[in-house]
């Protein structure tokens, strides 16, 4: 049977470590790099006789993802402990939350080719990241870094509701833009700092039994995520088309080599035995609690989206796609701010922004430049002081050395030709070298002012003002 | 009368009156426990003469006012059970895992003794990771009852009993899961109390069992219990579990008067199994109550049975999830015999943990396990709402339960029970207590034909030490039991 | 209560210990022992009783977000059975 013949179901466990200052049981800090275990201290070490507290603001901000995600909080929660030996594990138990998450029932809402779907989540709980290991390169081994170890995490657990690798980066996309508004994580993909356990089965269309599952671990980037769950369905299909079965069971997706492999060594005995840790107690959360949270809860992408097309007229498309990225978003704003030219600051990030951050695959966050800087360039358009022709060679340039649009302009003598002198003299000289084009215009050629025109600009470098060269040109040639 | 046979609050008096000094108080521990250490066995780490070098400088502070010294404690020496960290020493759990390890940091209770200035006289020995009865299950060396050296301390905090019955310290901690002071306190013929659960911080202690486990004082006398009570208690931001509470001088509830207080014995701590010996010299202090002016009677509290199942049960379950930790990685006993990861983590238990450690880790695992937890854990943990009920309504009616603290006497060295149900069910008396999380004290009412001593308990509502103390004062005050001599 | 042979064997990969074949039979015996007595728990009347979580009655026990450094890192590191490059040393593991 071909691919098209089973139906595919992906549930994702999301992991998304929390912006706090602090880790969630010890007051050492978040902080990302930092030399091998100097972010420790005896209870993020699990030195004998340490004991947790809970970080308060990790409770704050589990709830506030769980409001932004159409949860239910729960008014009573508690800490369990979930029991493997792992190098990573120095407790040997990972501390996270068994029956009683604190959000339950939410959903997210994603765009497909379908149009809107609800993707639904189980649950959202709090937990602590694991630490690192790395490999020692000279002597061979493995070397523990516990920095990370204890850093607060929120799973967020979807039910299978997503049918396709397109959805699962929609999804994923979705909860990553909800995290960033509402700032309870950076979602740094590049640092782990949001990251993603895909569940995927297949079964035959109209079968209403699930398939067997496979579980693919820790993957932290769209695009390995999108790859892995291609493979894994071609794979699954295979299998079944060969009268095989899937096993249940745990793989390990390798970007270099684009395929999965199993992890039965961790697995080899799945048995975790939750408890209630008794070294911590109940959380009980107060209706009051729950409501302060939910009015200061910020503007979430959907309302920016609206207000973006009723207050700054952009169309539909860009305001998504502008509202998709918490920090594109503010951006837009600030630059807005400063040179009031919605339409204009909106242009530049739907073309030249994007297709930049497209080529250097950068993150919208990682643009070196300033929304002010932004705001600045579009201003000087407006002004007059560059053509768009230029602000696209200052728009490269920030993105090389980021300063002062201004600046940069200044610098680079790339100030737009305003003077009446100097550019009719370019405009003589053109017309001098260039006969045939003028008896072509005063043929009826129109085209031919266009080819003038563009041998002024050549001539100056991109500099004179396109609005006066044409009316000069225009003026000079009706003589 | 020597310096070792005064109790803590004769030795304030006589430094406050200048007839003694820190250096000598020190000094004379230091020779005592030169003299009798080597018969005793109780110190895994014997740091007496560092305490002596330590009291000399203390004893200057003091009297050039660095020290303001304002509770006169300054330079009075303790023992520490080796289960609570002291930075920069030993602190073994009485175990080949831990036989090494350096703890690179104080616990609460260490802070607080050394806020105060007392002197570290030692680490001493216990039960590995405070697991049995009569520290005959430390990995790293045998401690002796001091009333009969053929006979074992008690335990888990046996090496705290017998140091201060022995008079090598004059007063320690000890750590509490289901009796471990209670116990060794009656077997050695000291005070030993378990606070409530939440009254002292747990931090730096290292876990057993979480929800069981608790700090408390080992003292000759109960005015010295309720002095060393009073250092150690407080909330403490390290410990979740650990209670706000009012701060309390204890030794202002020793008043000598138990008029009118309601004392009520459970008929199931006194059935079969009591030795009778224990039985008769508790039926002395019964009498003693009654003359005194309490209100004795009988009651029922029916849950010993269930509570000491349940107690298994939790203990172990949690014991088996804080003894992860001990993997062979970041501190501890690591095996040689690895080629792989797997290697290191079996090896490494298998060969550092002793036979009862395992045993429990094995039992905890095993009703935590997937099939299992309902059946054990989930019903435990509803026994213990039942407990905790059971005595709240008991503590309607009455003031304090009394019991006896161990159904028998100090047992000889070497004879416990091969069967380590029979063993369980020996600290029927006691592991109630921690179950409810309520607070118990043992205090010595005589002795066996034997010559060895006999102990009884008290136990209280929550937070209410001041009540015990007052009836155990009270009862020490009118009775003459008499320390070891020599 | 019976518990079999495959049973603890699973129990001790669980707890990461090693049983000698000798001691398999008294581990099983002992642990029966044990059981069979905890079983009481299932005769006691707690129809309707919830499970006590934790010790204490306490609730909501938390901290502030506030970062503080430990400065005694060489503390940490210096009972480690094997380390390198400040880091704890073990094995290979394909992470």
């Amino acid at each position: 049977m071909a691919r098209e013949d089973y139906e595919v179901v992906i549930g994702l466990e999301v992991h998304a470590e929390l912006s706090t200052k602090s880790k969630i049981f010890c007051s050492c800090s978040t902080e990302f790099g930092g030399d091998p275990n100097t972010h420790c201290c005896p209870i993020c070490m699990a030195m004998p006789g340490t004991l947790p507290v809970l970080n308060e603001k990790v409770v704050e901000y589990a709830v506030k993802a769980g409001l932004a995600t159409n949860c239910e909080i729960s008014r009573n929660s508690k800490n369990d402990r979930k029991n493997y030996f792992y190098p990573d594990l120095p407790k040997a138990y990972q501390i996270s939350q068994y029956d009683m998450p604190l959000c339950e029932n939410g959903y997210v809402e994603i765009e497909t080719e379908n149009g809107p779907k609800k993707i639904r989540l189980l649950r959202i709980h709090i937990e602590e990241d694991a630490g690192k290991l790395n490999h020692d390169p000279y002597r061979g081994g493995s070397l523990v870094d516990l920095n990370r170890a204890g850093v607060p995490l929120i799973e967020t657990v979807s039910m299978p509701d997503i049918s396709s690798s397109a959805e699962a980066e929609a999804y994923l996309r979705k909860l990553k833009s909800i995290f960033e508004y509402i700032e309870v994580s950076d979602c740094k993909m590049q640092e782990g700092s949001l990251r993603a356990d895909v569940n995927v089965s297949i079964r035959k269309k109209g079968e209403t039994k699930l398939g067997t599952r496979t579980e693919m671990k820790n993957m932290n980037s769209f695009k390995s995520i999108v790859r892995a769950i291609e493979y894994e369905i071609n794979r699954q299909v295979e299998v079944l088309d060969n009268g095989g079965v899937v096993s249940q069971e745990s793989l390990r997706w390798d970007d270099a080599l684009g395929k999965t492999f199993s992890m039965r060594d961790k697995e080899d005995a799945q048995d975790y035995r939750y408890f209630p840790d008794p070294d911590l107690v109940a959380i009980r959360l107060s209706d009051e609690y729950i409501e302060e949270i939910r009015r200061n809860l910020p503007e979430l992408p959907e309302s920016r989206r609206k207000r973006y097309i009723e207050e700054f007229k952009l169309p539909e498309y860009d305001a998504k796609m502008i509202t998709a990225s918490k920090y594109l978003s503010n951006m837009f704003e600030k630059a807005v701010e400063i040179c009031n030219n919605p339409k204009s600051v909106s242009n530049w990030i739907m073309s030249d922004i994007a297709r930049i951050l497209n080529e250097k695959e950068l993150e919208p966050s990682e643009i070196p430049f300033t929304a002010e800087e932004l705001g600045e360039l579009v201003v000087l358009i407006d002004k007059g002081t560059i053509s768009s022709a230029i602000a696209k060679k200052v728009l490269d340039e920030l993105f090389v050395n980021p300063k002062s649009p201004q600046k940069i302009v200044e610098e680079k003598g790339w100030v737009q030709i305003s003077d009446e002198g100097a550019i009719k003299e370019v405009v003589l000289k053109v017309l001098e070298n260039n006969q045939q084009s003028v008896a072509d215009y005063k043929a009826g050629k129109d085209k031919a002012l266009g080819f003038l025109v563009g041998q002024a600009m050549k001539e100056t470098k991109g500099k004179a003002n396109p609005q006066m060269l044409n009316k000069m040109f225009l003026d000079e040639l009706k003589k | 009368m020597s310096i070792v046979d005064l109790t803590v609050h004769e030795l304030v008096e006589k430094l406050e009156k200048k007839e003694l000094t820190i250096t000598e108080i020190n000094k004379a521990y230091a020779e005592r426990i030169k003299e009798k250490e080597p018969e005793v066995g109780a110190f895994i780490s014997d740091l007496s003469e560092d305490a002596l070098e330590e009291a000399k400088k203390i004893e200057e502070k003091v009297s050039n006012g660095e020290i303001k010294n304002e509770n006169h404690l300054a330079g009075i020496p303790i023992a520490i059970k080796d289960n609570m960290c002291v930075k920069g020493t030993r602190t073994t759990c009485a175990s080949k895992m831990l036989e090494n390890f350096v703890a690179p940091y104080d616990a609460t209770v260490i802070e607080k003794l050394k806020a105060e200035n007392l002197t570290f006289l030692g680490k001493v020995n216990m039960d590995e990771f405070a697991m049995g009865a009569s520290t005959e299950y430390s990995a790293l060396q045998k401690t002796k009852n001091p009333w009969n050296l053929n006979c074992v301390p008690g335990g888990s905090s046996g090496g705290s009993a017998a140091v201060v019955a022995s008079k090598m310290a004059p007063w320690a901690l000890g750590s509490d899961t289901g009796g471990s002071i209670r116990q060794p306190a009656s077997f050695c013929g000291i005070v030993g109390l378990k606070p409530t659960y939440g009254l002292v911080s747990r931090y730096g202690l290292v876990a057993f069992a979480s929800s069981l486990d608790q700090i408390g004082p080992m003292t000759r006398d109960v005015r010295d219990n309720a002095m060393l009570l009073n250092l150690i208690v407080g909330h403490d931001e390290h410990d979740s579990t650990s209670i706000k509470t009012e701060k309390k001088d204890y030794t202002k509830a020793l008043v000598n008067d138990v008029k009118g207080l309601k004392i009520g014995l459970p008929k199931e701590y006194f059935g079969e199994g009591i030795n009778e010996e224990v039985k008769a010299s508790i039926d002395k202090v019964i009498e003693k109550y009654k003359e005194l002016g309490a209100e004795v009677e009988e009651c029922s509290l029916d849950i010993a049975e269930y509570a000491l199942a349940t107690y298994y049960i939790i203990a172990c379950a949690e014991a088996s999830s804080n003894l992860g930790r001990f993997d062979g990685i970041r501190y501890g006993y690591r095996t040689k015999n690895f080629k792989t990861l797997k290697d290191i983590y079996r090896n490494s238990r298998t060969e550092g943990f002793g036979d009862e450690v395992k045993r429990r880790i094995i039992l905890g695992t095993y009703v935590l396990s997937s099939g299992y937890y309902d059946a054990y854990y989930k019903k435990a943990q509803q026994v213990r709402t039942l407990v905790r009920q059971e005595f709240n309504k008991a503590f309607e009616k009455y003031d304090l339960i009394l019991t006896p603290t161990s159904p028998t006497t100090a047992f000889e060295i070497g004879t416990k029970s091969n069967n380590p149900l029979e063993m369980y069910l020996a600290d029927i008396c006691t592991v109630s207590i921690n179950i409810a999380g309520v607070p118990a004290i043992s205090v010595p009412c005589g002795t066996s034909s034997k010559g060895l001593p006999i102990g009884f308990q008290l136990i209280g509502k929550h937070f209410d030490e001041e009540t015990i103390y007052r009836a155990a004062y009270t009862y020490e005050q009118n009775t003459d039991f008499k320390g070891l001599e020599g | 209560m019976e518990v079999s042979r495959e049973e603890i064997l699973h129990i001790a990969n669980l707890a990461n210990l090693n049983l000698d074949e000798n001691e398999i039979d008294k581990y099983i015996l002992n642990l029966q022992d044990i059981l069979n007595f905890a079983n009481v728990v299932n005769n006691a009347p707690i129809d309707g009783l919830s499970e006590t979580i934790g010790a204490t009655e306490n609730y909501n026990v938390f901290r502030k977000d506030e970062v503080k450094e430990y400065k005694d890192i060489e503390g940490l590191l210096q009972n480690a059975p094997e380390q390198d490059e400040n880091m704890f040393k073990i094995p290979k593991v394909i992470n």
